[in-house]
């Protein structure tokens, strides 16, 4: 099918951009469009106005620093992927892209983008909630910081105003003796996940872990962190039982009713596995 | 679900506001005045007129639109034309060489059968060239090539021979470089 009429506009500025927003209540900003083009074609989606990012200037490229990884919304996903330094700082990042869609997806479509969009089965909103990231984002009264806890307010929805546009992604660096690890499980390669997890599993001595930091996706109305997970493997050797521990608790958060691809207590035992797979191997990389 | 927008009345087809772009297609500039809602797929195909990319799902899953946009595969039915504004677009026909000399990855194509009905042709030749483009010593193992075909679909299911074309493709194109072919 083909988008709805609407009207069409591209600055040069994000001050621009979001007078444009401000101005007219039906408008929407374009990233890459990887997410909005589909549904648009769909007409799940019709704004009025397309404010496309894509001239805006200032709003891609990638910046490590000592604290964190700061990604321009309008990075294309592919570059942060093969990005050496982003990867260098949090290993996760490559690993949670890999899962992205496809190749020619990621080529298009934008970190920013993905995250503004917040799908709750999509991979990037989980992986900024695992590491405790933030965004930034300008709007009619200037720019703000949101941490990722609290920016997902439900599927496809964020706390970010309509006249706000998210501008820059901060995921933190990996902390040290951190192991890291994503696990999914999609029907088809590339589809959005059935339940998704990432994993950060931190060892002190003796291989005690000492902080565990797990998120999901697909299996609430918005990504989630699995607090009940972390806090059953926070203080045990990440031994089986208390992988399993671990895999049980994280069941109550996948509060997903049925729908056409799974019931509520698939999701539910989807997640338990994969908050066992992707825990061990976050231990693992942790070593200890 | 998508969280239903504020009304405003959609434009009327009368009013549909037209926007000029120029870009570059297969290595000609050209300018155009195209509808905002024009996707880039609709444009290369009826405004002008290279219809050997072809439209399959038209929401990003199928692959066969696939087309380089600035030297990396991208998905025509997901790019609006207007955003193509300045871009460089290499479409299935730019491929071969104007002697008719078939680039290396369409002749492994015709010498492994890799396709059958050859509707999704265009974008797996298309997909592959640009991941060969930008990972010149590709790992070659059955999983990595699944992987990088994994967004293509062929409904004729003759991805068999799809992987032994990518292998193909690659010795194809480094025998030509050393002169062999």
């Amino acid at each position: 099918m083909k988008p709805a009429l609407f009207d069409y506009t591209a600055p040069e500025t994000v001050a621009e951009a979001v007078a444009t927003l401000a101005a007219d209540e039906s408008a929407r900003p374009l990233a890459g469009g990887q997410s909005l083009i589909p549904i648009m074609n769909f007409r799940l989606a019709q704004p009025g106005t397309l404010v496309d990012l894509g001239r805006v200037a200032g709003l891609d490229g990638i910046t490590v620093t000592e604290s964190e990884v700061r990604i321009g919304a309008m990075t294309r996903q592919r570059t942060l992927e093969s990005h050496a330094g982003a990867n260098a700082a949090h290993p996760l990042i490559a690993e949670v892209l890999a899962h992205v869609a496809h190749i020619a997806i990621r080529n298009r479509g934008t970190v920013g983008g993905s995250i503004a969009h917040a799908d709750a089965s999509a991979e990037l909103p989980c992986l900024l909630l695992a590491t405790g990231g933030s965004v930034c984002a300008t709007g009619p009264e200037g720019e703000r910081t949101v941490a990722a806890d609290d920016l997902f307010s439900f599927h496809m929805t964020t706390t970010l105003a309509q006249t706000e546009i998210l501008t820059e992604v901060r995921i933190p660096r990996l902390p040290p003796a951190t192991g890291w690890a994503f696990e999914e499980y999609a029907r088809r390669r590339g589809d959005y996940a059935l339940a998704g997890v990432c994993a950060l599993v931190t060892r002190g001595a003796g291989g005690v872990c000492t902080g565990a930091r797990l998120a999901g996706c697909g299996i609430a109305d918005r990504p989630v962190r699995l607090t009940a997970a972390e806090d059953a493997l926070r203080g045990s050797t990440v031994c089986e039982d208390a992988l399993m521990a671990a895999g049980e608790a994280a069941k109550g958060h996948a509060t997903l009713p049925d729908d056409l691809q799974a019931s509520q207590a698939y999701r539910a035992d989807l997640l338990a596995a994969l908050v066992r797979r992707a825990a061990v191997r976050a231990a693992e990389r942790a070593g200890g | 679900m998508a969280r239903s927008l504020p009304s405003k009345p959609i434009p009327a087809a009368s009013s549909d506001p037209r926007r000029e772009v120029t870009l570059t297609v297969n290595g000609e500039t050209l300018t155009r005045s195209v509808s905002p809602r024009m996707l880039l797929s609709d444009f290369i195909r009826h405004e002008l007129g290279l219809t050997g990319t072809h439209v399959g799902c038209e929401h990003g899953v199928c692959g066969c639109c696939t087309v380089l946009i600035d030297g990396r595969a991208g998905r025509s039915c997901l790019t609006l034309a207007v955003q193509a504004e300045g871009a460089e677009i290499r479409t299935i026909e730019s491929v071969a060489r104007p002697d008719g000399t078939l680039h290396p990855v369409q002749q492994a194509f015709m010498e492994c059968h890799a396709l059958q009905c050859g509707f999704c042709t265009p974008g797996f030749v298309m997909a592959i060239l640009s991941y060969l483009e930008e990972t010149p010593q590709p790992d070659l193992s059955e999983d990595a090539i699944r992987e990088v075909l994994s967004g293509n679909l062929c409904r004729c299911t003759g991805y068999k021979n799809i992987v032994r074309a990518f292998r193909r493709a690659v010795e194809l194109r480094d025998a030509r470089a050393t002169g062999g072919g």
